[in-house]
């Protein structure tokens, strides 16, 4: 199973740390609108969600690049922009549902969460609460279906 | 040549309504980092402290510092500063949330706003465009919906800072609210902003900025998320309970004053505890910008009598509104708590206020047909009416939105107001703690429990136990957190993330994103500077030593009960070591070699 970042909304606290360390590593400032990765805050309903490029087996942004500038890693399952091929004609960010591929300007290229490459997402390294976990288990699926069998568990014991 | 600063400042003339952008002074924010620390500066330079608060000569300054916008320690803080029309002293109040992240990312370090309007206006600012824009229509609205109505007519990402009708019906205490439930919140710095006919401050940054060394800023705030995540106060205590995990503590400390600084413990702490709001109307921790805590408390009330959701109550407000008023409705007390914050007011002075107002009630110094209403100490209805009044500035809420020391004074009884410099204490009571008795009377801005907290060492034993009873030592804590505190304060790092980490951490932040190699001794002597700076404000201002000192009840009537029971703050023991560590005089004057060795004479 292919590793990727897992959101566990519920354990997050809204502090952006994953906008910060993001756009930190990958464009030299503290810039969250120049994050791959989102933490958007809900003041009224009190909800913090927070999304990222799931690096689809099937990326739209990869199958609309009029470059071949997009590629997914067979090993990794990474799917990357080459800067080198890019021109900046954004195709892509028209072409993702998800508006998880955006265009930098101050590069003028395409540019999204590649996973931090080689390295540990620092996002994910940087998150104080759990919220985001890099696994190949869907770990926070996990913990739900989890609290669900102790739910069925405590409820056949007092059968 | 990124260094943490952006290097611009905002400048907004009110009168002639222009927006201009400035060069940020980099020799002073060397000298006074940002902040706290380069605000008062300016502060200085421009405002004559003699200026009445609520002229159009006063000044308001937004600032944020050279962190802020970061990450490490919480980085997401900013201070709003001006020359306080509550106690006339320099006014610096600080806040959190997201609006301090987005100025930076805007492309600024502060806004000096100066002036006042002929109509409400409210800035806005997208990146480096500036304007003012008619704010006539949000005129009367609380800080939420002002927020909301911005947030639709100008940007939908835009962070708000912005007063209620507290701020615009000049209520002594009124606060700057962002986010609709983040405070600047003491000293009446959203007086301030209404007597400027200023509604609110918007701002949407797409931007951002560098650090001088990214590679040893990183190192440096992965030290810092370590020391916080494994420190049980940082790391346990305020995440699981927030501030409020302190009532239980300090009352059985027998340091919460109650029933307005009559005792010191109160009957009922278990029922406005941290605990009890854990297990009622807390919904989820929140954070502030790059914060590693989390302590804020999203709270919803589920109660017959009173409705409504936000952000709290905090520790100090579930005292203010409780203890102190001798109250132990925890739906009361977050009731008014989200009252304060839509209508824009400091939840201490309002709850302190209202206790000085039960004592008054009491001693029959306010009639039942004058407040419109029986002022009893633990009438929970009464002190939400009051608050909402204050608000409002309707009927008897007119006096009680003039704080206590202009209450009590109304009535000739001004040893009632329990203040230092006409501030509210806090919820610490300095008979219990000799250090915060000491620190409530030096603090620059009255009395007050987050410009030297030393309950961390005197009750939580951070970073080691000290006698809480005891004189001996205190002076010189309070001096050396009193400057660290300014530090803290002028880097745009929250004060809480000091349980964990000190002045070597903030430096290591400070220097990678500067590009400075301040050791840790000259950090601690700029906030020695900020502090006399301070302190030379207020001199010139006619706030002299003669009002380092503390109420009768705290110097002379003996606690009654509790662990405590017995003592009196023994404040003149302590004073004169103060003075003579800090470079003063017996009076309380900085000498000229003090002055001149931190770059402050002539």
């Amino acid at each position: 199973m292919q590793k990727l970042i897992r959101i566990e909304p519920s354990k997050c606290i809204g502090c952006k740390s994953c906008e910060l360390s993001c756009s930190f590593k990958n464009s030299g400032d503290f810039a969250p609108s120049r994050s791959r990765i989102i933490n958007e805050v809900f003041l009224e309903e009190a909800q913090f969600i927070t999304v990222t490029c799931m690096q689809c087996d099937e990326p739209w942004c990869l199958k609309s690049c009029p470059k071949g500038a997009i590629t997914k890693n067979v090993l990794s399952g990474i799917v990357s922009v080459d800067e080198l091929k890019c021109v900046g004609c954004r195709t892509c960010v028209s072409a993702c549902p998800f508006g998880m591929i955006k265009y930098a300007a101050e590069k003028g290229k395409a540019d999204k969460c590649n996973l931090c490459g080689d390295d540990f997402p620092e996002c994910v390294a940087f998150c104080p609460t759990g919220c985001l976990k890099f696994s190949e288990e869907d770990a926070p699926l996990r913990e739900k279906v989890l609290r669900f069998v102790q739910t069925m568990k405590a409820g056949q014991g007092e059968v | 040549m990124a260094n943490g600063w952006n290097g611009k400042l905002l400048r907004v003339d009110l009168c002639a309504e222009t927006c201009v952008i400035e060069e940020l002074n980099l020799a002073w924010a060397a000298s006074y980092i940002g902040g706290r620390g380069l605000a008062t500066k300016y502060l200085s330079e421009e405002v004559d402290p003699q200026a009445d608060p609520l002229g159009p000569n006063n000044k308001l300054i937004f600032a944020t510092g050279p962190l802020t916008g970061s990450y490490g320690a919480a980085n997401g803080r900013y201070m709003a500063v001006t020359k306080s029309p509550l106690t006339g002293t320099v006014a610096s109040s600080n806040s959190g949330g997201y609006f301090p992240g987005e100025l930076k990312y805007a492309g600024f370090d502060m806004i000096i706003v100066e002036g006042k309007a002929q109509r409400p206006l409210y800035l806005r600012i997208h990146n480096q465009r500036a304007e003012l824009a008619d704010a006539g229509h949000l005129w009367g609205k609380n800080t939420s919906d002002t927020e909301d109505l911005i947030k639709q007519e100008f940007h939908g990402d835009a962070k708000v800072a912005c007063i209620g009708p507290a701020g615009e019906n000049l209520v002594h205490y009124a606060c700057i609210v962002n986010e609709k439930h983040r405070a600047a919140g003491r000293t009446g710095v959203g007086m301030v902003m209404g007597s400027k006919n200023l509604k609110a401050v918007a701002v949407r940054g797409t931007g951002g900025f560098g650090v001088a060394d990214p590679t040893a800023f990183r190192e440096a705030a992965r030290e810092c998320y370590k020391l916080l995540k494994l420190h049980p106060v940082t790391g346990q205590g305020l995440p699981a309970l927030g501030t409020p995990v302190l009532v239980n503590v300090i009352n059985q400390s027998g340091a919460l004053p109650t029933r307005n600084s009559q005792s010191s413990t109160f009957d009922h702490a278990e029922e406005i505890s941290g605990e009890r709001l854990a297990q009622t109307f807390l919904k989820r921790n929140k954070g502030c910008l790059g914060c590693v805590i989390g302590c804020g408390r999203v709270t919803q009330l589920s109660d017959p009598r009173y409705s409504g959701k936000g952000e709290g109550p905090e520790y100090e407000s579930l005292w203010a509104m409780g203890a102190a008023c001798g109250i132990s409705d925890l739906a009361a007390i977050t009731k008014a708590n989200y009252l304060c914050n839509e209508y824009g007011m400091d939840t201490i002075t309002a709850g302190s206020t209202v206790a000085c107002a039960m004592e008054l009630f009491e001693r029959g110094l306010i009639t039942e047909a004058e407040a419109g209403m029986t002022l009893n100490f633990g009438d929970a209805g009464a002190m939400v009416r009051l608050v909402e009044l204050a608000g409002k500035g309707e009927g008897f809420g007119k006096k009680i939105g003039l704080g206590s020391y202009r209450l009590a004074e109304s009535y000739g009884a001004v040893e009632l107001s329990m203040t230092v410099k006409k501030l509210e204490f806090p919820a610490y009571d300095g008979r219990a703690i000799q250090g915060m008795g000491l620190e409530y009377a030096t603090s620059n801005r009255g009395a007050c429990h987050v410009r030297g907290y030393l309950v961390s060492p005197e009750i939580l034993g951070v970073p080691e136990k000290l006698d809480p009873a005891a004189v001996e030592g205190k002076a010189a804590w309070a001096k050396a957190f009193q400057d660290v505190t300014a530090v803290v304060d002028s880097a745009g790092v929250c004060l809480f993330t000091t349980f964990a980490i000190g002045v070597p951490q903030v430096a290591k932040l400070f220097n990678a994103a500067t590009g400075k190699s301040f050791t840790d001794e000259q950090m601690m002597e700029i906030g020695d500077r900020i502090w006399n700076l301070e302190r030379l404000f207020n001199m010139k201002a006619g706030i002299d030593g003669s009002q380092d000192t503390l109420p009768k009840r705290i110097l002379h009537e003996p606690l009654p009960d509790g662990p405590m029971q017995g003592a009196v703050s023994r404040l003149p023991e302590m004073l004169p070591e103060y003075y003579l560590l800090r470079g003063w005089d017996t009076q309380g004057v900085p000498m000229q070699a003090k002055l001149e060795s931190l770059g402050l004479a002539g």
